[in-house]
């Protein structure tokens, strides 16, 4: 029999820290899939972001770095312009891209870097213990809204993907979501796309990739992809949102 | 003979039951040994079932699953 699946290489054999069911272990996955399928894990440098993914430096087999919270497209953008030929990525989740580090990557976006993003959305604040995060969808009880999240007090939700298509800036910009294995494979080729539009020179790829925290949503991880499908890919639409090669109709 | 193969790391389980619910077939069950960790492991419990379709490792979120397959690999 031929071996199909296994563990990629651009993965570590560190067993990984995340809770049970949580699907950062399926997007590191991905981008080490990602890694290994162009061949670029001797030149890729990662940088982990701050949040449950603090210790991505662990688990992926290629040069990695860790930025303060929030300043992961900063310190990619150092690395980049030191070292225009190696692949840099980020990894970073929605505490650190979307709130405090808001700044990072709007502007890093609106300079088209030539990095890539992986961003990954779970609606709250997994590492501190589940308190409401810029993306926790409305109504959402979480350990700081515990009435569940109102606009009149708390706002609205962020969108991403969204917010950063009106900047002529990224290159590549798509939501994936991981509730079930078809969609998983989707989001595999969306990252892979992104690292092919930073090998091509082409500027900043993002790919939002949406997560559970099944532990602090309070449900089971298979009810927690469920509850994922049923309530935050309805706000949050998947899709792609900007693609420059599709302008020049590759 | 079954088609496929599920080959489980047990020591890397944490019995999220991801695979159990995204096996189209029923191959995949919790088990009833105990790892390092404390969880209770999953098996292969209709191993002559499994087709290597290769959908429980992809939704498994700590790479325990290798699957091997009889027939080339689909593109």
């Amino acid at each position: 029999m031929k071996t199909v699946f296994q563990k990629p290489e651009a993965m570590t054999d560190v067993p990984m820290h995340y809770c049970p069911g949580c699907t950062h272990g399926i997007i590191h996955r991905l981008v080490a899939e990602a890694i290994d399928s162009l061949g670029i894990r001797e030149q890729t440098i990662g940088v982990a972001s701050v949040g449950c993914s603090v210790f991505a430096y662990d688990y992926f087999n290629c040069d990695m770095q860790q930025a303060a919270h929030g300043r992961a497209p900063a310190v990619a953008t150092g690395i980049k312009r030191v070292r225009p030929e190696a692949m840099v990525f980020t990894y970073q989740g929605d505490g650190d891209l979307a709130s405090i580090g808001m700044a990072e990557i709007v502007h890093a976006a609106a300079r088209g870097e030539n990095i890539t993003v992986v961003f990954v959305n779970n609606a709250i604040y997994g590492m501190t213990s589940g308190q409401m995060a810029p993306t926790s969808l409305l109504g959402q009880k979480t350990a700081t809204s515990p009435r569940g999240r109102t606009v009149e007090e708390m706002g609205y939700p962020i969108k991403m993907c969204e917010l950063l298509a009106t900047l002529d800036g990224p290159a590549y910009l798509s939501r994936v979501s991981t509730h079930d294995s078809r969609h998983v494979l989707q989001a595999g080729k969306a990252i892979k796309k992104a690292f092919e539009m930073q090998q091509q020179k082409k500027g900043f790829a993002m790919v939002e990739v949406l997560s559970t925290c099944s532990v602090n949503w309070g449900m089971t991880p298979a009810n927690a992809l469920k509850w994922m499908a049923e309530n935050m890919v309805p706000y949050y639409p998947l899709g792609v949102y900007r693609d420059v090669t599709a302008k020049e109709g590759n | 003979m079954p088609r496929g193969e599920v080959i489980v790391n047990k020591e890397l389980c944490k019995e999220c039951s991801l695979c159990v619910v995204a096996c189209p077939h029923g191959v995949l069950g919790i088990g009833k040994t105990i790892n390092s960790k404390g969880y209770h492991s999953v098996e292969a419990v209709a191993p002559e079932k499994c087709t290597g379709c290769t959908l429980c490792a992809v939704m498994c979120p700590d790479v325990v699953l290798t699957i091997k397959r009889k027939s080339p690999e689909r593109k």
